[in-house]
């Protein structure tokens, strides 16, 4: 959408501009929540011994924390309970062959069984919250309401088929639940999971380059410096420096990919240019072991003026932070404090899985502020979602190109568009897991994953936990595979990622 | 009536569901299902003595959103689902281990309920070369879905890609990417088309099956008709405006602020069968006429290559009758010639505004 809008240089109402901040803040909250009490907890947090927990301890523990209701001895009880009949019943489903028990677990009984309840909590907390993308976007997952102009959510105050003060309201509402719980479940639980696993704050560092375009534009999307999480680039881990961001620098090698160029296998190439022919020349399936010598991966190495970098939360809290966002600073000082670490345990597995909750909760908050300068918009009599000028295809010009960007929950992400004669003559995108899953690019640099589990302990190889830890770290997109090698390269295991 | 024990009842009630939130869950899935009187009791009576049947989730050439569709399940909720309905073993996003442990919870299913467990495939299955273009653990999708899919006692097609390839099977597909009823031949398969897949018809399939130890009737693109039995033009609450002739015209003209029709902005509702606006989506919260947006028919086949462009009116297609020929479809006459018929507009509108240039 972006991209296009670029190359046709159309700038869509304001009114557009908050519903794609409201839709992308609540997807930031909802999706970063799963990810941290679905996809990552059970990294960190064993389900098997949440039975032995004492549910009168827990409650203390959970009061000690927070003051969110669901805190008695007799909640947690009841969840234990829960727990006892479906382990009782034998059919483990998802949590079989689990991990349980793992010398890498480190939680007492009572924060485990703390954990699984807010694992449930969450996951009925989320489908509610998320009703604000069905609102402003029809539906969620795959929201349908995005045109290149602007929106397709209509705005009457005076009339219930669209956007009008009842839907404001219903958002509003579920904004305040959703930052509730961000900050008296959420935030707390990660806190306290963290306390007793610092020593992650020492592992999974990753490339220690990061990459943020900036996301939730205060006003014309084209003026990126007035970003509410702001642009930039940290190198070498040094936060005293924000250096700029161009997309022009941003080129793809295919090294270790499964494509060609037409110039050569070392070559690179800027997204505008880019070609996508793939050729697969790995083992024939079924096989057990990929070559990493040579091509590996379905994922192209994107690399920013030649350097590998990391997308994501911590990407974009590290360039916030250093870039002297008050809230940003306040919220991430504030959790190093708790922790007794300083900022430097901000490069690690550790760093990016708390950055994630900080993010969490400063969108969180800014939420009800979108939703209100909308509110204000329409009292002012400005209802307009859309700008029509460039809509017929017969309005734009014969050759156009642009470039469009966007901080996905899992990190930066760029479209490319050449058009030409009212079509699309090359369409490229770079998302947040090529980056972070790239493979090695023509000079045998490494990407942020592989890099980050570079010296990670794994206490039982076949039971690799740890590698599990840092992987999740980084929310892979789901579809994807890593393949983990040890240091002679030679790979001892592949790792599905979930 | 009686309740046996570890019954799926039985197991909800020890987790603390009131008998009156489980008779809700059965009036929902009675209305989905479109029983008639007296069906939600027949559920619940199915459910008292139903045991917690398997299943396992397979992903391929997917974006997940299948997935994300099921964890946005309310009346019941995924937890409830994953817990106390089903002993879901399989589920590479959701399930605690990885790697080998992974493969195993899916191996030990397969070897151990074979031909008793249930299957939902999400994602396409790519055939060319071998099919190197989708491996999970170093196997071909192909290789698992024909001996998981193969073993089971149904499976279950959730969203476009799983249905027919969806978009990695639109054109020039190249990676060979097809459905699971092209991929393996010869199984039990229900289709629940949809990018994504609505979870309600999900669980209405599912319950059907708990309560009447079958699946539901289907079309012959072997969709449950209790879901896509009915044209979404038929069911749309801005019908009205579409019989007067009102229409919307460009984005937040006077006409969208006030929800007239989107037929004139391309809305593919009239060519497609779902029941989007019956059961909505995310807790009957909206769905993309209500919101605004025309359909982009979704649920209809090869939807990439004919729905789109989904702004403009499709071409009709010489010598049917519209409406006929969404007819047809839509009982399964036509299903060979699914992927050519669907393309064709509303005769009736046709006329109306015949003097007027269509295709805004």
């Amino acid at each position: 959408m972006r991209a296009v809008e670029n190359a046709l240089q159309i700038t869509i109402p304001d009114n557009a501009r908050l519903i794609r901040n409201i839709i992308t803040g609540i997807q930031y909250v909802q999706d970063h929540t799963i990810h941290f009490y679905h996809l990552h907890a059970l990294d960190w947090v064993d389900i098997v011994s949440a039975l032995k927990a004492d549910p009168g301890k827990t409650s203390d523990l959970a009061q000690s924390i927070s003051d969110w209701h669901n805190s008695s001895k007799a909640y947690f009880a009841g969840v234990q309970d829960k727990l006892k009949a479906f382990v009782a019943g034998g059919e483990l489903g998802l949590f079989a062959n689990g991990y349980w028990g793992h010398p890498a677990y480190k939680l007492p009984p009572e924060a485990n069984l703390m954990a699984v309840a807010h694992y449930l909590e969450a996951l009925d907390w989320q489908k509610n919250i998320i009703r604000i993308h069905a609102i402003l976007g029809s539906k969620n997952p795959h929201a349908q309401t995005y045109l290149v102009g602007g929106m397709a959510t209509a705005i009457n105050p005076n009339d219930e088929s669209t956007l009008n003060a009842n839907s404001i309201a219903h958002m509003m509402q579920m904004a305040k639940t959703a930052k509730e719980f961000v900050e008296k479940v959420y935030v707390p639980d990660l806190l306290a999971i963290a306390s007793f696993y610092k020593d992650w704050a020492g592992y999974g560092a990753g490339v220690g380059n990061y990459l943020a375009y900036g996301e939730f534009p205060k006003d014309n999307v084209s003026n990126t410096d007035n970003l509410f999480l702001p642009r930039g680039r940290i190198l070498g881990k040094d936060l005293s420096k924000v250096h700029p961001v161009d997309q022009q620098k941003v080129a793809e090698y295919i090294a270790h990919s499964w494509y060609t160029y037409p110039d050569g296998n070392n070559a690179s190439k800027h997204p505008y240019d880019g070609v996508t022919d793939y050729k697969y020349t790995g083992p024939k399936p079924p096989f057990e072991f990929l070559d990493t010598d040579k091509k590996y991966s379905w994922v192209k190495a994107p690399r920013y003026e030649d350097k590998p970098m990391e997308v994501g939360p911590l990407a974009r809290m590290l360039v916030a932070y250093a870039s002297g966002h008050e809230r940003v600073k306040e919220v991430v000082d504030a959790s190093l404090k708790k922790l007794g670490v300083g900022p430097s345990a901000l490069f690690s597995t550790l760093g990016r899985t708390a950055a994630r909750g900080i993010e969490t909760l400063v969108v969180a908050e800014a939420l009800q502020g979108w939703i209100g300068q909308l509110a204000d918009n329409i009292k002012k009599g400005d209802l307009r979602i859309h700008d029509n000028s460039k809509w017929e295809p017969s309005t734009w010009p014969s050759e156009a190109k642009g470039y469009g960007f966007h901080e996905a929950p899992r990190g930066a992400l760029c479209h490319w568009v050449r058009i030409k004669d009212g079509k699309i003559a090359n369409y490229q995108c770079v998302v947040p897991s090529t980056w972070n899953a790239s493979p090695r690019d023509a000079k045998g640099q490494r990407g942020p994953y592989e890099t980050a589990l570079l010296g990670t302990p794994v206490a039982k190889p076949e039971e690799p936990l740890e590698i599990l830890r840092t992987v999740h770290s980084f929310d892979p997109c789901l579809a994807c595979a890593v393949h983990i090698t040890d240091v002679n390269r030679k790979e001892l295991l592949k790792v599905k990622v979930s | 009536m009686g309740e046996a024990s570890g019954s799926i009842y039985d197991s909800l009630r020890k987790k603390g569901v009131s008998r009156r939130d489980f008779m809700k869950f059965c009036s929902l899935m009675a209305a989905t299902l479109a029983l008639p009187v007296g069906g939600a009791a027949k559920i619940a009576e199915a459910l008292e003595k139903a045991q917690k049947p398997t299943l396992v989730w397979l992903e391929f050439q997917d974006c997940a959103g299948n997935t994300e569709s099921f964890l946005r399940a309310s009346d019941p909720t995924v937890a409830q689902i994953v817990l106390d309905l089903l002993s879901v073993n399989y589920h590479e996003t959701i399930m605690a281990p990885a790697g080998k442990q992974a493969e195993k919870s899916l191996a030990d299913t397969v070897k151990n309920q074979k031909g008793k467990y249930l299957v939902v495939v999400e994602g396409a299955i790519p055939l060319k070369d071998g099919g190197v273009y989708c491996t999970v653990g170093g196997r071909a999708a192909i290789d698992i879905a024909r001996e998981v899919c193969g073993n089971a006692l149904a499976t279950i097609a959730m969203g476009a890609c799983a249905w027919d390839g969806g978009i990695p099977a639109a054109a020039p597909n190249p990676t060979g990417a097809v459905g699971v009823k092209d991929a393996v031949k010869g199984i039990t398969l229900i289709n629940l088309p949809g990018c994504p897949a609505n979870v309600v018809n999900l669980t209405g399939t599912v319950v059907h099956y708990l309560t009447f130890g079958s699946l539901p009737l289907t079309d012959s693109m072997g969709r449950p008709l209790f879901a896509y039995g009915r044209r979404i033009h038929d069911d749309c609450e801005r019908r009205a405006h579409y019989d007067a002739g009102r229409y919307v015209r460009e984005w937040g003209d006077e006409g969208h602020r006030k929800g007239w029709c989107l037929y004139q902005m391309g809305c593919k509702g009239p060519e497609t069968f779902k029941n989007c606006p019956a059961q909505r989506w995310n807790q009957g919260t909206s769905w993309p006429v209500e919101a605004g947006h025309g359909c982009i028919g979704c649920a209809s086949p090869h939807f990439w290559d004919t729905m789109t462009p989904f702004y403009k009116r499709l071409e009709n297609v010489p010598g049917f009758g519209v409406e006929a020929t969404a007819d047809k479809f839509g009982a399964g006459l036509a299903a060979a010639t699914a992927a050519g018929l669907i393309v064709h507009r509303i005769a009736r509108a046709a006329k109306k505004k015949s003097s007027e240039e269509e295709g805004k």
